[in-house]
């Protein structure tokens, strides 16, 4: 074995290559940034879709049966004379769900961020397996496309839920859904395969390509958030892709899994789902949590507040993940007892999240807060993911939730998490690494009227579906106007849909940013923020290879306003310390 | 107009409702430390020119007290809730003396099945009703849940009971109502294209009421040899709730189903 | 800061020590992975296996196991040749390294061809993945097994090819053990699914 110890371990400093082509270097690429940036336009695009669909169903909600604008574009299929048919409806509450949890909030997450950011965040010139990478990005793209193209099959695309629970899903001649479902398990086992690809990538490259100095008490928190969401995603998903297969094989070849004729448990199928379910909602959540901790420590010029905390906390978050899915399973007539045990863990899955956000606000406290366009939207984040994070503890305790389970107070909760929670993170992480991305700083003025509008247009779109939740109004329903109990609140549907619309369009200015600055932006400096990680401490954008010589790194990640350092109020983990090296780290 | 929870007719759902209210205050006051002190901070720490943030890597007593605090909380709300659980979907929480009916759910429809005379379930003296449950109240009901085809979810809001309908297994639910009335049951696990539909009258009669409609039910059949389920779903005007039917004329105008 | 370039050593410094290579981590992180998708499969097998409401059939009414035995101990032998081929490598054994990675192959293929053979004498006899839990979890288990056999036997097949071409020569051990690793763990999955499917 001695020869080996004289061999470096993992791959060289990449040297320059010259001449790729357009396809090799845009199209099949293998550097890390490009997959990251190929990711933004494919889930940017399928966030678009997802919203598109949602608006569809408000306006049914809010008119339930009048003509939709445009209603003559749809087949008669669809809807005929443009109004909406409820086997469309239930489609697309399914493909809304589907769409934006797997293809646009997932990948925004996971695809752009881990793709772009670990490397750079740790001093690696690319990931591992750079090959690899790509092709976890080109089974990305079939799957998206399968789930889009369902829509336009025979019996239309897959119409029991996101969730799609068994025997609904299994059996077409009760859902009239067939090909559709069908290709609905088909695009998630390719998203599980390109997820599994994506997250053993992330895992070795954090564990065998950090710079030399980059230990792990060093790691910024989003690269720590990265890596937990990659092993959720590494365990979660394969539990996912077996259990798509047996439904495929309950449609196809006859099997009997789920199928309670033939000894079948309908009740498997949730609990495999939710097996894999709720790491999932971690997946959506934790790396917003790392961005967030970054771009707060660097808005207020402070370190992050207990950087060790929130790493326990993202670490207990992720390890509890995994021994709470029976909440979601609560009335589903599964052992009451297991219920009570099921419920207790989920309550004490609310203490690391009421560790990060109490952190959080520990290191805005006595800081020099800079509100630029991603300030805004982390501290937007923290607003809002507290109400989603309460509002969970509702629906945590199993007696009341009897009352709230499959209502629309569970619709508003969600929507605080994955909008309010994950996509206003998302937000803030695209104006804060856009100008790392594409070298140029996106437009300050609509940034923020940007951010102004969607905190406005999303409170009033989502916390009026609390009041609907608690009256006792049913979810994914077509038309709510048949029961009593609800009856009078048909106006709040109209005031949800009205926002949504607004929501919707407020959209547009980002996109009227998003693309605009990437051609007609200021030019950015390397680093605009002043920030302290390692990938402001390379040009924007990087070049191939990310780092002329490898960094070495001296410093915790967010060493902001440190006494010593007088000139300034920031110390680049790669500083050479002719200080003392700031305690602690 | 009502802001919070519907009426609460059931003897168990004011415990119910006060888990949500105990809920209420313990996140209300979390909601405005966190708001209150996160808008603070904002306008507090803005930043000024030649101002410098205060270096600090965290507070340990803080970090064990915002950990303790809601780990207590928690725990609390935990043992709190776990015994109403348990009094309410227990396994072994449902009253001996209910009055038993069986309610098999399918695509898109309630059917119950009461004991008749004897109050036996499973005799021959059973007969079924569709999209109609009734019951007295002041009694308990223990309702044996099935279904045939998909998930359901049996829904009551003002008896504050929820439970889903699973094929291949007979779950027990039970309630008491506290007063008489006309309710709905509604289907709260998506079924399929009819889920927006699937409804149920309830109506919860006073004990004698009951035991008269009981035998009202009982003579009809025995009378006219008509079967009752037909009957009462013609008596209901139920229409459009066929499994299969196509629903694109019912596309939510059948309020004939939902004007009851 | 050095002026020469680094290699990356996992955020120590060189001196603490060597790390794992790359593509040992990977594949052990991805094997982590594969765990959970067989863990998934065996736990819903034992969860329909104990809820069945019909006796479950009993071992060797409808399987046969002196067969699927033989089958057994014909994959254990190309776990001892991916082993003598990785040795072999690692020694610089050329003559060694083609032997024992043809060999690994071949009896990878040969295992299939067995396994392909039961499947045909199982669908003749009207026992498909159609007849009950018992014919649905079967197939679905001893399939997905059989799956990743045939992409073992895929990547060996290229390590074959590889070999010849002197591709491991001079102690380049590193794509056979990576291999080797994911080829024993497929072994060991057999190991357990024969034990609780057949023997069970």
């Amino acid at each position: 074995m001695a020869t080996i110890v004289a061999e470096p371990t993992g791959i060289p400093v990449v040297e320059e290559q010259h001449e790729m082509s357009f396809i090799r270097r845009y199209v099949f690429s293998s550097d890390h940034k490009v997959i990251g940036i190929q990711f933004l336009f494919l889930s940017l695009f399928f966030l678009l879709m997802g919203g598109l669909l949602a608006m569809l169903m408000r306006w049914q909600l809010a008119w339930p049966g009048r003509p939709m604008p445009f209603g003559g574009l749809f087949p008669e299929t669809m809807a005929p004379d443009g109004i909406m048919l409820p086997e469309f409806y239930i489609s697309l509450v399914t493909m809304h769900g589907t769409i934006m949890v797997f293809f646009a909030i997932m990948l925004l997450l996971v695809g752009v961020f881990a793709n772009y950011l670990i490397p750079l965040q740790i001093g690696a010139p690319d990931m591992a397996f750079p090959r690899l990478n790509m092709l976890s990005f080109w089974t990305a793209v079939p799957a998206g496309l399968i789930a889009l193209s369902s829509f336009v099959v025979e019996g239309g695309a897959a119409g029991a839920g996101w969730t799609s629970y068994a025997p609904l899903s299994a059996r077409p001649d009760l859902s009239g859904v067939s090909l559709g479902q069908q290709m609905w398990i088909v695009s998630l086992v390719l998203l599980g395969l390109s997820s599994i690809l994506g997250s053993t990538n992330y895992i070795t490259t954090v564990i065998n390509m950090r710079a030399p100095g980059m230990t792990w008490t060093r790691m910024p928190l989003t690269v720590w958030a990265l890596f937990i969401t990659a092993i959720l995603g590494l365990l979660a998903m394969p539990v996912l892709s077996g259990a798509l297969i047996m439904l495929l094989f309950d449609q196809t070849i006859g099997t009997h899994f789920f199928l309670p004729e033939s000894g079948g448990q309908p009740l498997l199928w949730q609990h495999l789902f939710w097996f894999f379910g709720h790491p999932e909602v971690y997946i959506l959540i934790l790396p917003a949590m790392g961005f967030v901790s970054e771009i707060l420590a660097s808005g207020s010029r402070k370190p992050v507040f207990g950087y060790k905390a929130m790493v326990g906390a993202i670490v207990a978050i992720a390890f509890l993940g995994f021994i709470v899915w029976g909440h979601h399973m609560f009335q589903s007539g599964m052992n009451p007892l297991l219920g009570t045990s099921f419920m207790v863990s989920t309550l004490v899955i609310a203490v690391p999240s009421a560790i990060k956000t109490f952190n959080w606000m520990g290191t805005m406290w006595r800081g020099n807060l800079h509100f630029h366009t991603p300030m805004l939207f982390a501290v937007g984040f923290v607003m809002l993911f507290v109400i989603g994070g309460l509002s969970g503890i509702f629906m945590a305790s199993a007696p009341f939730d009897i009352f709230i389970h499959d209502t629309y107070f569970i619709v508003a909760h969600i929507h605080y998490v994955l909008f309010g929670g994950a996509l206003f993170a998302i937000f803030a992480a695209i104006y804060y690494w856009f100008p790392k991305m594409f070298g140029r700083m996106m437009n300050e003025r609509w940034g923020k009227i940007h951010f102004a509008l969607t905190f406005i247009f999303f409170n009033l779109a989502f916390f009026p579906m609390h009041t609907q939740g608690l009256a006792g109004m049913m979810r994914r329903l077509y038309d709510t106007s048949g029961y009593t109990h609800t009856a009078d609140l048909q106006w709040t549907h109209l005031l949800i849909t009205i926002s949504a619309f607004a929501l919707f369009a407020t959209g547009a200015i980002f996109a009227i940013n998003f693309f605009g600055s990437m051609f007609r932006g200021e030019k950015a400096p390397p680093n605009p923020w002043n920030a302290t990680s390692l990938e402001w401490q390379t040009p924007s954008p990087p070049k191939h290879g990310n780092w002329e010589q490898a960094p070495v790194v001296y410093h915790g990640p967010h060493e902001y306003s440190h006494p010593d350092v007088t000139d300034k109020d920031w110390l680049a983990q790669n500083e050479r310390p002719d200080i003392v090296s700031p305690a602690g780290h | 107009m009502n802001w919070s929870l519907p009426e609460n007719i059931a003897t168990y759902g004011g415990k119910i409702d006060a888990v949500f209210w105990v809920i209420t205050v313990v996140t209300a006051i979390a909601f405005v430390l966190v708001e209150v002190g996160i808008i603070w901070f904002c306008v507090k720490y803005r930043r000024r020119e030649g101002h410098r943030a205060f270096y600090t890597h965290g507070s340990k007593s803080l970090e064990v007290l915002w950990t303790a605090v809601p780990a207590l909380a928690m725990v609390a709300l935990g043992f709190y809730s776990a015994n109403v659980w348990a009094q309410i979907k227990g396994r072994n929480s449902a009253p001996s003396e209910s009055l038993q009916i069986s309610v098999r759910a399918k695509q898109f429809e309630w059917n119950v099945t009461y004991a008749g005379a004897d109050e036996v379930l499973g005799t021959s003296d059973d007969f079924s009703t569709r999209n109609q449950l009734h019951f007295p109240a002041n009694r308990p009901i223990l309702i044996w849940l099935e279904s045939e085809d998909v998930l359901h979810s049996f829904f009551i809001p003002q008896l504050r009971v929820k439970q889903d309908a699973v094929p291949g297994m007979t779950i027990p639910v039970w309630f008491e109502a506290t007063k008489t009335g006309d309710y709905q049951i509604g289907c709260a696990e998506l079924c399929g294209l009819g889920h927006y539909r699937m409804r149920a009258r309830v109506t919860i009669h006073e004990p004698a009421a009951y035991e008269t409609w009981i035998g009202e039910q009982i003579a009809a059949r025995n009378g006219t040899g008509r079967p009752t389920a037909v009957a009462a779903a013609a008596d209901f005007g139920e229409v459009g709730a066929e499994a299969g039917g196509h629903p694109g004329d019912a596309a939510g105008h059948d309020h004939s189903a939902g004007g009851m | 800061m050095e002026a020469h370039a680094m290699p990356y050593y996992g955020g120590r410094t060189p001196e603490k020590g060597m790390a794992v290579y790359t593509q040992k981590v990977g594949m052990w992180v991805f094997l982590c992975s594969e765990v959970m998708f067989f863990t998934g499969l065996i736990g819903s097998y034992i969860i329909l296996r104990f809820g069945a409401s019909e006796a479950w059939p009993q071992p060797g009414e409808i399987l046969n196991i002196p067969v699927t035995a033989v089958n057994t101990f014909i994959l254990i032998c190309s776990s001892v040749t991916m082993v003598k081929a990785f040795a072999a490598s690692e020694m610089g054994d050329k003559r060694g390294t083609r032997l024992y990675t043809l060999a690994t192959a071949v009896i990878g293929a040969t295992f299939l061809g067995v396994q392909v053979y039961e499947y045909h004498h199982l669908l003749s006899h009207e026992f498909g993945p159609w007849s009950g839990l018992y014919g649905s979890t079967f197939y679905t288990m001893t399939g997905f097994h059989g799956f990743h056999v045939f992409c073992g036997v895929l990547c060996m097949t290229w390590a074959t090819v590889k070999a010849f071409r002197g591709g491991y020569d001079g102690g380049n051990y590193r794509g056979l053990e990576v291999l080797g690793l994911y080829w024993h763990f497929v072994d060991l999955v057999w190991i357990i699914l024969f034990t609780i499917v057949y023997l069970i």
